[in-house]
């Protein structure tokens, strides 16, 4: 059995966890979707590196399979399954995890905010109802308001700059970690809004100002648990997106993916639509009070980066 | 140089010709973000520890660091002089680098020796040395106590303090890491 220093049986506790969530779904019409874990093309994103397997990669993410589904004709769906990110490797990251992500037609990525917030409702009210409240729930103030800032607020408040204004790659992402998320409350889940397009992931661009994406993160108890956006839906747009961060890639010395062309065909056909990535094992880990993966997840076998089969860091 | 995904604890690194370790590591990440890499390390000529954070694009320094095992020969004006074990080159190193590791040197004594650029900047010496106490008051027979001590002087001059039994003559195994008495070896 798989029980924690403190006696928590952790096993169960996952169970009921993603039990939750399926119900969850099912209720609101959804339908539970497996897309390929190997896959020949992960999303190219700025900072996600994939794992190499055979001929292709492990997913980084479901997104690009799942986003086919919807440009089919699938309204509602979501799927629970790992996902592999290569080199991350730390109290708060697993090279393998578990990850909850879920799409929705005609909708913003503000339904969808308020949609993830009735999961985690439904998600303590089971815990609750098996007779095992989880211990941080009442400390991570799920039941109450939840608090809203935006990025450019949250920059002024605690570095000093505004990065909707004027967008420093470097500089943002060392300040978000160093300055701006030691800042926020972790008494109450707060949503930090209106992110940088260049830091936006695949999230459609506000139409009254382009230099904002609209995307969100959830932070739960201090930590990001989870992602959300309104989708990209231009086929001009993403390839720009695209085009964007494989420039950066360059600059950094990391490897570019191939277009998933699949991928591209069906944004001819896809709807307006909203999506949301969690963090399983980190949600896990916030409900039950710990600090760390280790408590809720097994050892890593290494962080993907120092692999015996030629994927070894360079050296210079 | 190393990457910063090569860092890790224990790594030994170089900053601003500097050698230090790498005392605490943490992998932190925004997830569609940079990483970073938070170390606190240490100076290994200093000793002072500081708080460094490295980015994922970071080049870092790799120190020259070579450990050889050294032979302590003699002692000459304020430097103590070791011979290569298997090249017999003569290296001498000064008494402020020793600290008071110097008290516990005995001729023929293995030790290992960290060049830094070629530089002695540590010294390993065998864990516990037998010295013999040269002064101390008279012992107290019977008290076996060892968490009530009096200052005691080995016969180079170090000063340490032995628990009320221990008289002149004795000899007592030292810890050569804390420079503390462990236990008495003979009664003189």
């Amino acid at each position: 059995m798989n029980v924690s220093s403190d006696g928590v049986d952790i096993e169960r506790a996952r169970a009921e966890l993603v039990g939750a969530c399926r119900d969850f779904f099912a209720s609101r019409g959804y339908c539970e979707v497996f897309t390929p874990v190997m896959i020949a093309a992960p999303a190219m994103e700025e900072n996600i590196d994939a794992v190499p397997c055979r001929d292709g990669y492990l997913r980084t993410s479901p997104e690009l399979q799942m986003k086919i589904l919807i440009a089919r004709g699938h309204s509602r769906i979501f799927q629970i399954g790992p996902c592999f990110r290569l080199g991350e490797l730390g109290p708060l990251h697993r090279p393998e995890f578990l990850m909850l992500e879920w799409y929705r037609t005609r909708c913003t990525h503000l339904d969808i905010l308020l949609e993830t917030r009735c999961l985690l409702q439904g998600i303590l009210r089971r815990f609750e109802e098996a007779g095992r409240p989880p211990a941080g729930a009442n400390r991570l103030g799920l039941k109450g308001p939840w608090e809203t800032i935006t990025v450019r607020e949250a920059f002024l408040r605690s570095a000093g700059w505004d990065p909707i204004a004027e967008f420093d790659e470097d500089r943002f992402w060392s300040d978000l970690v160093l300055k701006v998320e030691p800042d926020l409350p972790s008494e109450v889940p707060v949503v930090l809004t209106e992110y940088p397009a260049a830091a936006g992931g695949f999230a459609r661009r506000k139409e009254q100002d382009p230099r904002i994406a609209e995307r969100w993160e959830l932070y739960v108890g201090g930590v990001e648990i989870a992602n959300g956006c309104a989708e990209i839906i231009s086929r001009q747009e993403h390839l720009e997106r695209l085009q964007q961060a494989a420039d950066y890639r360059r600059r950094h010395g990391k490897p570019l993916y191939p277009i998933d062309e699949g991928f591209l065909a069906a944004l001819d056909h896809m709807p307006s639509c909203a999506g949301v990535a969690v963090g399983l094992d980190r949600l896990l880990m916030v409900l039950l009070g710990y600090e760390s993966l280790d408590e809720v997840t097994p050892p890593a076998l290494s962080s993907g980066a120092d692999g015996p089969d030629g994927h070894q860091p360079q050296r210079s | 140089m190393y990457s910063a995904s090569d860092l890790r604890k224990g790594l030994k690194i170089e900053i601003d010709g500097e050698p230090y370790e790498i005392v605490e590591f943490q992998f932190v990440k925004p997830g569609k973000g940079q990483a970073l890499y938070r170390c606190k390390i240490k100076n290994l000529l200093t000793g002072a520890t500081l708080d460094k954070t490295f980015r994922a694009a970071d080049k870092i320094g790799k120190p020259d660091l070579e450990e050889r095992d050294m032979i302590y020969s003699y002692p000459d004006g304020d430097q103590y002089v070791f011979m290569d074990a298997t090249t017999y080159d003569t290296v001498p190193v000064s008494g402020d680098m020793l600290g008071i590791r110097k008290y516990f040197l005995e001729e023929d004594m293995e030790v290992k020796i960290l060049f830094h650029n070629g530089r002695p900047i540590d010294i390993t010496l065998p864990f516990f040395v037998e010295k013999k106490v040269a002064r101390t008051e008279p012992g107290v027979r019977g008290d076996t106590a060892t968490n009530v001590t009096k200052p005691a002087q080995l016969e180079n001059g170090y000063e340490l303090q032995v628990p009320l039994f221990i008289n002149e003559g004795d000899v007592i195994r030292i810890d050569t890491r804390t420079g503390k008495y462990v236990d008495r070896v003979s009664k003189g």
